[in-house]
């Protein structure tokens, strides 16, 4: 059997595998949290809470109202999206005139508070959600088996991911999206609603995130804690990235997903430290980030 | 001024009695504890405006490393908090050099992240216990001359810490040291162009606040006999946050007072309501984002410079 660093070939590809996985969840929350941070200036410490409400709607829809797993990928980012619309509208945005540490203050309020209820109300334990039968199974390639729900995971968030880019770059929605990140004084005064754009861009930022959360539920076990370390790496991987970078984000979680699987089959104690390690080298070399622009 | 003096009068006067009106010890030790941390933060967050996301790895990094030299090394309690507190002022050395050449928002995401990686490297080292943490920390003496084993004569202890370590802030934000930091936190821009290292100013606030905050965690260690993955996760960074916060960043008295308040307030709460405590803590910190930015101290001098205008 052919080995590479001593680990048979097939073992490593797996870990790759869920490496890539992981980099799905990545690039989808760590995009969310571009956008946000580029339009608000925000920095949303709940992105995490948000990914774990997204999972846990996902399961109390099955469980308790017969919703399957392809309405649960539909009506749960709009949900949570819509959950996180009415915070903009109530909280955040009375914070827009102030020091930006404070949204990320409040948010991380926010968070403590999602995680809490749900804790409280589900207990702190994993629950597993179901795999849907038509992704149940595994393909075989011959040297692996390829699990199909996994390889629609990694296809489903690069679809979504390619799709935000073409909207924020390629479209008359995000030409006047960005237009408002560059300026939004200036951009009001053209006559666009710039409050409406702000407020869709946090429900749609947080939408992503619920939408990895009913990506992961199959994949991992749903608990009120599933969001709370996940988004500290997320920000890790946006800073690496650069912050608000669309291409770093997208690019910045698939990347950092491999070499954490990689990390695993060289040295497996350093696979949760690695893409801090990484930041770290990274904000010695370029302070900016690797997309990110000098200000 | 006269009131200022007052107010510390009765502060100190209810410090030292507070063990004989029927307190638990223990309890009074542990506030004493998170208001120096809370304090030794606020040398960062309110005379500097840097927000730093991950104070608690210094704090239970700290705890950690004193709990390690008293039950694996067998040292005595005066060392080993001072072998606590050098371990803060090395990390903090590292992670400060690197948090520094970036401000604001990524400054706190930046801390935070390389906290994160102290939290994995408390739970997958040898020497720290993993999930189950330190536990049987004993309390020792003071080289060998006074028993702390006793929970009145600790408690002293720590107070003298608490007192020692406040007169410390006072005096460093006072300082012409001090003033530089002011004045980074007024305009860094103009600091850099008046010629100040800012940075190395920034940096050394940082390795400060950082070996205060480990002086807080090696004596949290002594005084209830345990270190664990708590001390050093992102809720508790958060919760020094809060008590900065909710009792006036940038005030001497604020981070203390608040600091009582949210650690009394989570002792008994968790009695009465149990997980909901953490949705009651969120909901304070969202209150206090929201309105009430200047915390309590800040809001009453507030009100006594109306007055007096």
């Amino acid at each position: 059997m052919t080995t590479l660093f001593g680990v048979p070939l097939p073992a490593i590809l797996g870990q790759l595998m869920l490496g890539l996985v992981n980099g799905s969840f990545y690039a989808l929350l760590s995009l969310g949290l571009a956008v946000i941070f580029g339009l608000l200036g925000v920095v949303n410490f709940a992105h995490g809470a948000f990914y774990m409400l997204g999972a846990f709607a996902a399961y109390i829809g099955l469980e308790f109202l017969g919703v399957n797993y392809w309405w649960a990928l539909l009506l749960a980012p709009l949900s949570v999206g819509l959950l996180g619309i009415i915070i903009e509208r109530l909280f955040l945005r009375q914070l827009y005139q102030v020091e930006p540490v404070y949204g990320l203050l409040l948010t991380f309020g926010i968070a403590l508070i999602a995680e809490g209820v749900m804790r409280s109300l589900f207990g702190a334990s994993g629950r597993s959600y179901p795999v849907p039968p038509l992704l149940q199974g595994g393909f075989n390639l011959g040297f692996m088996v390829l699990p199909i729900y996994r390889a629609w995971v990694i296809l489903a968030s690069v679809t979504v991911c390619c799709v935000t880019w073409f909207l924020i770059e390629r479209t008359r929605l995000g030409s006047r999206l960005r237009a408002a990140t560059e300026n939004a004084k200036l951009v009001q005064a053209f006559g666009i609603n710039v409050p409406l754009l702000v407020m869709c861009t946090y429900g749609a930022g947080v939408g992503l995130a619920a939408l990895a959360g009913v990506l992961a539920a199959p994949v991992i076990q749903v608990s009120p804690l599933m969001g709370s370390s996940l988004v500290i790496v997320v920000f890790a991987v946006v800073v690496i990235g650069g912050m608000g970078s669309i291409v770093g984000a997208i690019a910045g979680g698939l990347v950092l997903g491999l070499v954490e699987g990689l990390t695993k089959v060289v040295y497996p104690e350093a696979s949760n430290i690695v893409v801090f390690i990484i930041m770290a080298v990274v904000l010695i070399w370029r302070p900016a980030g690797l997309f990110g622009k000098e200000q | 001024m006269r009131a200022q003096i007052a107010v510390y009068a009765v502060l100190a006067a209810l410090a030292l009695i507070a063990p004989f009106l029927g307190l638990y010890p223990v309890f009074l030790m542990k506030l004493l504890c998170f208001a120096i941390f809370a304090c030794a933060f606020n040398l960062l967050l309110g005379f500097t405006k840097m927000l730093s996301f991950g104070h608690a790895a210094y704090f239970g990094g700290s705890a950690y490393i004193t709990g390690w030299l008293v039950t694996a090394q067998g040292w005595g309690s005066i060392e080993a908090i001072i072998g606590g507190v050098l371990a803060a002022m090395l990390l903090g050395l590292v992670i400060g050099a690197i948090a520094v050449r970036r401000q604001g928002i990524y400054f706190a995401m930046i801390t935070l992240a390389l906290a994160q990686l102290v939290f994995f490297v408390c739970l997958q080292a040898d020497f720290t216990g993993g999930e189950n943490g330190l536990q049987g920390i004993t309390r020792g003496s003071i080289f060998g001359w006074v028993g702390l084993g006793n929970d009145r004569t600790l408690y002293y202890f720590v107070l003298a810490v608490f007192v020692a370590v406040y007169a410390l802030i006072r005096r460093i934000v006072n300082s012409p040291f001090g003033q530089v930091l002011k004045a980074i936190r007024a305009n860094e821009p103009r600091c850099v162009s008046l010629g100040y290292k800012v940075d190395r100013y920034k940096l050394m606030a940082f390795v400060l606040s950082a070996s205060l905050s480990g002086l807080a965690g090696s004596l949290k260690a002594l005084v209830l006999g345990f270190a664990t993955l708590s001390d050093v996760g992102q809720t508790n960074s958060g919760e020094v946050i809060l008590m900065t916060l909710l009792g006036g960043s940038g005030t001497f008295l604020g981070p203390a007072i608040g600091a009582v308040v949210v650690v009394t307030l989570q002792e008994y709460l968790s009695e009465i309501v149990g997980a909901w405590v953490s949705v009651i803590i969120g909901a304070i910190f969202v209150v206090c984002v929201l309105i009430f930015r200047r915390g309590f101290v800040g809001e009453i001098h507030r009100r006594f410079a109306q007055r007096a205008a």
